[in-house]
This record gives C-alpha cells, structure tokens and sequence, in this order.
C-alpha cells in the first residue's frame, strides 16, 4: 500500500511541519490565511502519521515567509514545529520554533478589567508552562488557558 | 535582608524569608508603639486612592502619621485628574516627584504593577481590583503567627472563594508555609480552578467543602470572608446562601477551644455580633494589627529602621 503523502513541492515560501495534530487550522489563522488571502497555493494536511509524535499536521504555504511575532505565536500552540524555509525549492532555513519565556506584545490579557486594556502598555506574559501552554499576564496575574489564547488568533 | 526602593505589589514576588523577615518587622514595631517614633519624619506618602477605601487608607495615614511622616494624595477616583481623562501611567509619573512612597488603590488589576514600572519610588499596593492585596495577606499573617505561634495550621477559609482577592493571596502564602486548607463556599464560587491547581503544586493538602459546620470543628483558624448579594443572579439563592455560611455561637461550640475566627472586615452579618464576645474572635485584633505591618512596611521600602 503507497504510504507516502504526495504534494506537490513549493517554490517559493513556507513549511510549518511538526504541528501538534489538530492545530493545523489555528495555524492558519495565525499566519492570516483566510478566504481573502492572495490567490497562492496552501495545502494542509491534518492527522499524518509521523514516526515520533504519533500524529502530526503539515501547512505548506506558497509565497510567504512568517514574521517573527507569527513564529511566537505558533510556538504557543504547536512548541514542536519546524519552519523550513523554501526557495527556488530548496530549504535555504530551517528552523524550530521555540517559546520564549516572556512573550511582550504579543497577545492581550483575556482579563477585560487588566490594566492592559486601558492605559499605554505592552502587555507582557510570563511563560508557567510550555505544554500545554500556560501564561501568567505580567499585570493583573490572571492566568491564560490555551483555549483563551487560540480565541485571539 | 534590603528591602530598600522595593515594591510591595503581590503576595507572589515574596519568597518564605521575606515573608518571615517582614512579619518580625512588625513585631518589633507592635513593641515601639507606645514609644515616639520619627523615623520617617520628612518623608511624604502619596495615598492614591481610586476606588474608595476607609479602613485600609485610614490605616496607611496613621502609619505614616506615627512614624512623623506626612500624608499627601486623593480618595476618590472622580475628584482627581482621571476625571479630566489623564491616564494612570502620567498620573504616576507626576506624583512620583512630589512623594517618597506612593499607595495605590486601582479598581483595575495590574495597575499597581504598572505604576511601579513607572514610579522612581516605592509603590505600595492597596488592592487592584480583585487581583492582590498584599498588605492585608501580610496581616492576615500577622495575626496568625502572632496568636499560633506558627503558620503551617489547619485554616479554613469561607466565603466566595471565586472573587474575593483576599482570599486567594492569603491561601496562596499559607500554601507555602506548609498550611493544610479547608476551603468553604457555596457552590458557584468556589476557587477558581487556577488558583487551586496553584496551591496544589505548591504541595500543600487542600480539601474543598459546602460544610461550614464541619470545618468549623475541624480548623485552628477560620477565615470568614463576606458574600456579596450582587454574585447571585437570584435573590433568593442569595437569601438562602447567607444562612448557611453565617457563624453563630451556636456554632462555635463544636469548635475547638483553640480556634481563632478572623474576618478583613467589613462585615455584613456573616459572623453574628454575639461571637465577637467569644475567646474564638480575633478579627478586631487583626484589623489593629495592620498598624504595625503597614508602618513596617513603610519604613523597610523607604530604608530606615
């Protein structure tokens, strides 16, 4: 029986691999590929069998490379994925991404009554635990779930 | 130990030693208050108040007062600039030059921790919203030790445990002084998972129940915390939560003998006026208490003892 995935290689852009199974889609909302984004080929793939994780997601995406704050944000869902970078088809970089122990800027406090929400700050998050994700807001202390984090995106 | 320029924000940015450290602070302050003391004369606090407060801002100004100090600031929200829209952050930044340490009362959590960010002096904070109020937890201690002798008792904390701030400060610094914790309230407001999953992985014994009288005769200390009416979307759900979770002298006598009952005060009717004539009742001791923890306080942060 033929195992192996086949899509077609990319040109020019990204590969997200490694994503924890099931976050595929977060993914893309995160990078910001809805149905308006420029016609270019995305092609995703949910729940492949992977030799390590059991279960992985792919997002492979033509024409783009991810901003640094994109990366974060990928890291806070999926702390095992790797970002290749393609072009010409080759992988010119690779590289993992990785969840810093203090996130600034990123995202906002779930609180509505933080602080953040009202006065000129960047809001800031301590990092309590990777996986699943759990951040503490700097200010007003309240604790962020993963699923309040996916919510933003 | 240099808590000199420090803020005092949260229970959470104090390690077991400070904690102690503060309380013996205290202590030896409870001891000089009959004596003269300008230890701080010159020096100017800032009360900014806004939300309103009595006891606690009342408390702070006669700390400073007895330590010859002066008291500047605001206790309402609507007299200050805030009313002319001037932000917090430039509010700060311009009491800052005026005073030597600032207290803060916010109704909006975090911002005690911000104005210290923008503050050149200590900030002291007086509650932020329903996040932190570190120098009633330090109080609460206060009493404990002075009236236990130590801090790893058997407490039972009452109340709504959801979104009193005391509460949660206070069973987060008793869970690291090896406290085992009865955590009484009606279903609805129970501690946030959170919190309690906090305390857990501070290895501490936490048990949670709807019984009042039964943690009543199990606890050394009980923490009596007030219900607030408005929680309830049905009044009479609150008519009827009110009775169970009230202390009674009646009550008490299943207690033992050596339990001591505390409240932050003020108090509605969770505890009836005929327990204050009990040996169990502390709360009038413990409010008294706050005199020489906040004048500690004031005199560590500002370098002089």
């Amino acid at each position: 029986m033929e195992r192996d995935i086949r899509v077609r290689k990319i040109k020019d852009g990204t590969v997200i691999d490694h994503i924890t199974a099931g976050q595929a889609l977060n993914v893309l909302k995160i990078i910001g590929i809805t149905r308006e984004f420029p016609k270019t080929t995305v092609t995703v793939a949910i729940n492949v069998p992977s030799r390590k994780a059991g279960l992985k997601d792919i997002v492979k995406v033509e024409g783009k490379e991810l901003r640094s704050e994109e990366v974060d944000k990928i890291a806070l869902i999926a702390p095992k994925a790797t970002i290749n970078i393609i072009r010409n088809y080759q992988v010119v970089e690779k590289k993992k991404v990785s969840i810093p122990p203090k996130l600034e800027g990123v995202l906002k406090c779930a609180n509505p009554n933080c602080i953040t929400h009202f006065e000129p700050v960047k809001t800031r998050f301590h990092v309590e635990r990777k996986e699943p994700i759990k951040l503490r807001c700097h200010y007003c202390e309240r604790v962020m779930s993963e699923a309040e984090i996916v919510r933003q995106f | 130990m240099d808590f000199t320029r420090r803020d005092i924000i949260s229970i959470r940015d104090f390690s077991k030693e400070e904690i102690e450290y503060i309380l013996e602070s205290a202590a030896r302050m409870e001891a000089r208050l009959g004596s003269k003391l300008n230890l701080l004369e010159g020096k100017i606090l800032a009360c900014l108040f806004f939300e309103p407060s009595t006891r606690t801002r009342l408390s702070f100004e006669a700390a400073m007062k007895r330590l010859g100090g002066r008291v500047i600031g605001f206790s309402k929200a609507g007299v200050a600039s805030i009313a002319k829209g001037e932000n917090l952050t430039d509010t700060i930044k311009t009491v800052t030059n005026y005073a030597d340490v600032i207290v803060i009362r916010h109704p909006r959590e975090g911002a005690a921790r911000l104005a210290a960010e923008v503050s050149e002096v200590p900030v002291i904070n007086a509650g932020d919203g329903s996040n932190q109020h570190p120098t009633q937890t330090l109080l609460d201690l206060y009493t404990i030790k002075k009236e236990k002798g130590r801090l790893d008792v058997k407490a039972a904390i009452v109340g709504d445990l959801k979104y009193g701030r005391t509460v949660h400060s206070l069973a987060h610094a008793l869970a690291m002084f090896g406290a085992s914790l009865i955590l009484v309230s009606p279903s609805g407001l129970e501690m946030p998972p959170e919190v309690l999953a906090d305390l857990l992985e501070l290895g501490v014994e936490v048990k949670e129940s709807h019984n009042l009288e039964e943690a009543v005769s199990e606890a050394e200390v009980l923490y009596v915390t007030r219900i607030q009416k408005e929680r309830f979307p049905d009044p009479e759900e609150y008519e009827k939560v009110k009775g169970a979770y009230k202390v009674t002298r009646e009550m008490l006598a299943s207690a033992r003998k050596d339990l001591i009952v505390m409240h932050p005060l003020p108090r509605i009717d969770e505890i009836s006026p005929e327990v204050d004539l009990t040996e169990h009742a502390r709360y009038f001791q413990q409010v008294r208490n706050g005199l020489p923890v906040r004048m500690a306080l004031l005199t560590l942060v500002l370098g002089v003892e």
